[in-house]
């Protein structure tokens, strides 16, 4: 092992695992960009990333490493032996972009692998630091690939018309020209889904699952924090338990008495239901935080002669207001992205919440660009929510998301 | 002289404080114990039952009235006519009777129907108990008087009152070891349980492993490290039903763009069925859930490396320690405790999931596992007793989890 362990063998090795790394995902994002044939090739590769891996242990200068390797690729790709084959109807264009793209992409990163290590005989860390970047190159370029291609489908799919999906399932490029007319899937569901309702309707069960969580989990969250009393041990013990319950075993009773008492397809027997999945968990996260809180000063306020419900409200609440964010933006992302329950208790299309309303768009008589649409409208609010108070909502997860 | 001793037992004011605790506590404990803890133990009762779907309305005695003969002065002779109705096609409903408030001034001039009386304005009739697809016609002639008219009301105000009791499946003595039986019946429930354990262990294992990697990525400083973060978050923060259909979209064996993908870049040649083959399918949900679920760990990963003590790494510097040696020497060990409460709790999660697989297969092509069998008997083959007897399978799987859990957890991690 350690007699390969020399610069002249590992820049090479890293340089081609890197090419082959960068050249798979040039050829997809191409494929998805413009919607024609493009494939990673091993015999360029092979020659680009060889080259570069070698190059880079000498060249100090990374914008020399970049377009040497654009230049190289641009060649290569001319006589068809390029990291990335085009098929037809790629333009020369494209061509020119696939090379500059690979030429950055492998260039730029191989650079703060290899540069500045020996070209001979490399010690363990070295050869370790290199394996490592490579491992987080890698990683980077992964992760962001998975998580990003099926949102950028989820968003262009739903851009596109029925014919036009059919005719090429790879080509989302936009066409501008059509203008408003781009957001025709969403017009229509709109107009001839009652979307709007369910929109509406998402929103007030939400909202008043959070409240009704508060109201219950706030004073619990409090008399287990602050209060002894036998048993409180085993009580803040046996509310986990109930993470431990599936909720399909729940709601098929739950469907049969509501079927029996008429509570089925109203919305009022959903927010007898929803608050109280969230409740333990919403009860958990805020005694932690409780806890967490100096008892000095609600003692002051009892001293005072404030009673402890007035402590709870003056005292506690005020002094936990990030906490309660936190719990607020999760539950209310539970209730949100809440399925089975409204799937199996509304049937009624006038009453849907928005998940249940995206589930009945899942038909062959509603095109694909549809639900799609109803996909983004139903992902939207809640990634805004979680776009622009990410710091309360991460928090929030890692404090409770014991819950799945 | 009495020694002082300190006061022994609760105190008043200690009682107050226990007394406020569960008066607080109160809302949560009855609402849990309402919604999940009540319907819990009733799965144990319907197992024992032999109830389908349709079996969920108990059978009532209907009843419709009409007034015939449109009286318009005194005197006028008109029929009130009843129509009695068993709603049940095969069980009979004992003790019906009808009671309804007649309008002043009518009377009778035929024949009152058998087992009825009519006393003042009441009218009242007793059947006894009527057979499953009872149907039955009663007319009444009655004479209009003057009184009716004065009177000005319309006969419609009084609806009749009927009352029966019928033996409802739910809650009669009749039990049955029949859903079990069906259940457990052939190869089926091992099959399920396999593909259950499957999709549990390898979903867990991979979102663990996946989730490790990712944050090891993030537990550096680096412009933009906030962004990536938030952005590897998102397959956990959108809505299931978003991305388990933009899955479907996606891997579409006819129009899916990942299948029109591999086969531009000649990895094969026609569209692959990625949901609906036998092996492949379960492989794919697994893939899902460890995509849907690897930033869960991560976040949990990153907040416990990033509270390890920088002094650790130091003194490994010190004495020479590679990357790796730092990794699998310092880092490991000091996750070992959340990797072991994360796996866990992952465990007995994935054990329980089921919009994941319902949404992308619904249970086909091999993909089955126990919570889409508690809905596939209970509404596919509409055999609610069935599925409550999977449920009761669940639940038991669970048990035996949690207990394991709770031995093995508490001590860790403190979670």
């Amino acid at each position: 092992m350690s007699a390969l362990r020399k610069g002249n063998i590992v820049g090479p090795v890293i340089g081609l695992l890197w090419l082959l790394v960068i050249a798979t995902t040039v050829a997809v994002m191409m494929s998805f960009i413009t919607g024609a044939a493009f494939r990673p090739g091993l015999i360029g590769s092979l020659l680009i990333g060889t080259g570069l891996g070698a190059a880079a242990l000498r060249v100090k200068d990374k914008w020399l490493l970049i377009g040497g390797g654009a230049v190289a690729t641009f060649v290569l790709m001319m006589i068809d032996f390029g990291p990335v084959l085009t098929g037809d109807g790629v333009t020369f264009v494209h061509k020119i972009l696939t090379a500059v793209l690979i030429g950055i992409g492998a260039g730029w990163p191989l650079h703060s692998m290899l540069g500045g290590h020996p070209t001979g005989e490399m010690n363990r860390h070295e050869f370790e630091e290199i394996v490592i970047r490579f491992l987080t190159g890698f990683g980077y370029v992964f992760f962001t690939a998975i998580v990003v291609i099926p949102f950028y489908v989820m968003v262009m799919t739903s851009l596109k018309s029925q014919q036009a999906l059919l005719q090429n399932p790879l080509d989302f490029t936009v066409d501008l020209s059509r203008g408003w007319g781009l957001f025709r899937s969403y017009h229509e569901l709109f107009r001839d889904f009652n979307f709007g309702s369910y929109l509406w309707t998402s929103f007030i069960v939400s909202v008043i699952t959070v409240f009704v969580t508060l109201l219950f989990s706030v004073p619990g969250a409090y008399a287990v924090a602050r209060l002894r009393f036998r048993g409180a041990a085993a009580f803040s013990r046996s509310i986990l338990m109930i993470y431990m319950v599936p909720m399909i075993v729940v709601a098929l009773p739950i469907y049969i008495v509501f079927s029996m008492t008429g509570l089925r397809n109203s919305l009022f027997g959903l927010v007898l239901i929803y608050p109280v999945t969230t409740i333990p968990v919403s009860l958990y996260m805020l005694q932690g935080y409780f806890r967490g809180l100096p008892a000095e000063v609600e003692e002051a306020g009892l001293m005072d002669g404030l009673s402890r419900l007035a402590v709870i409200w003056k005292i506690t609440l005020p002094l936990s207001l990030p906490a309660l964010a936190s719990v607020s933006l999760y539950v209310f992302m539970i209730a949100w992205n809440e399925f089975l329950l409204a799937f199996m208790l509304l049937d009624d299309p006038s009453k849907f919440t928005l998940t249940r309303g995206v589930a009945s768009l899942n038909s062959s008589e509603v095109p694909r660009q549809h639900l799609m649409a109803g996909a983004v409208i139903a992902t939207v609010p809640i990634m805004v929510l979680f776009l622009g108070l990410e710091k309360f909502m991460t928090k929030g997860l890692t404090a409770g998301s014991v819950k799945g | 002289m009495t020694t002082a001793v300190p006061p022994k037992g609760t105190g008043p004011l200690a009682k107050r404080e226990a007394r406020l605790a569960w008066g607080l506590l109160f809302p949560t404990i009855f609402s849990v114990a309402m919604v999940i803890i009540l319907p819990l133990l009733s799965i144990f009762w319907i197992s024992f039952k032999p109830i389908g779907l349709a079996d969920l309305r108990p059978p009532v005695p209907v009843v419709r009235e009409q007034v015939r003969g449109r009286p318009a002065a005194a005197g006028d002779s008109a029929t009130i006519e009843y129509r009695l109705r068993n709603s049940s096609q095969d069980k009979a409903i004992k003790g019906v009777t009808l009671e309804d408030d007649w309008p002043p001034g009518l009377t009778l001039t035929g024949e009152v129907p058998e087992g009825c009386a009519l006393n003042g304005q009441t009218f009242f009739c007793d059947f006894g108990d009527i057979d499953p697809k009872y149907n039955n016609r009663m007319k009444i002639e009655i004479e209009v008087g003057q009184a009716f008219f004065d009177w000005g009301g319309d006969p419609k105000d009084s609806e009749p009152i009927v009352t029966g009791t019928a033996d409802f499946i739910l809650t009669n003595s009749e039990f049955t070891l029949e859903n079990f039986a069906r259940i457990f019946d052939g190869s089926e429930f091992w099959s399920v349980f396999g593909v259950t354990m499957f999709y549990t262990l390898f979903g867990t294992i991979g979102a663990l492993v996946v989730g490790l990697f990712a944050a090891m990525l993030l537990n550096q400083e680096f412009r933009g490290q906030g962004i990536l973060r938030g952005l590897y978050l998102f397959p956990y923060v959108a809505p299931v039903i978003a991305v388990a259909f933009t899955w479907v979209t996606l891997f579409d064996p006819t129009s899916g763009s990942a299948n029109e993908l591999l086969i531009r870049m000649g990895v094969t040649d026609e569209g692959i069925n990625f949901f609906g083959q036998k092996p492949l399918a379960l492989i794919m949900v697994t893939i899902f859930e460890i995509w849907r679920y690897f930033p869960l760990s991560f976040l949990f990963i990153l907040a416990r490396l990033q509270s390890i003590d920088s002094d650790m790494y130091e003194a490994a510097d010190m004495d020479g320690a590679s990357p790796f040696q730092k990794f699998w020497y310092l880092s490991l060990p000091m996750l070992l405790g959340i990797l072991s409460v994360l796996f866990l709790l992952r465990f007995i999660w994935t054990f329980n999931k089921f919009d994941d697989i319902f949404l992308l297969t619904g249970g086909n092509a091999g993909t089955r596992t126990l919570t889409v069998n508690v809905y596939e008997q209970a509404f596919a083959v509409s055999n609610i007793g069935a599925g409550a007897a999977v449920a009761v399978v669940v639940f038991g799987c669970l048990l035996v989890f949690s207990i394991f859990f709770f031995k093995f957890i508490s001590r860790e991690e403190g979670l």
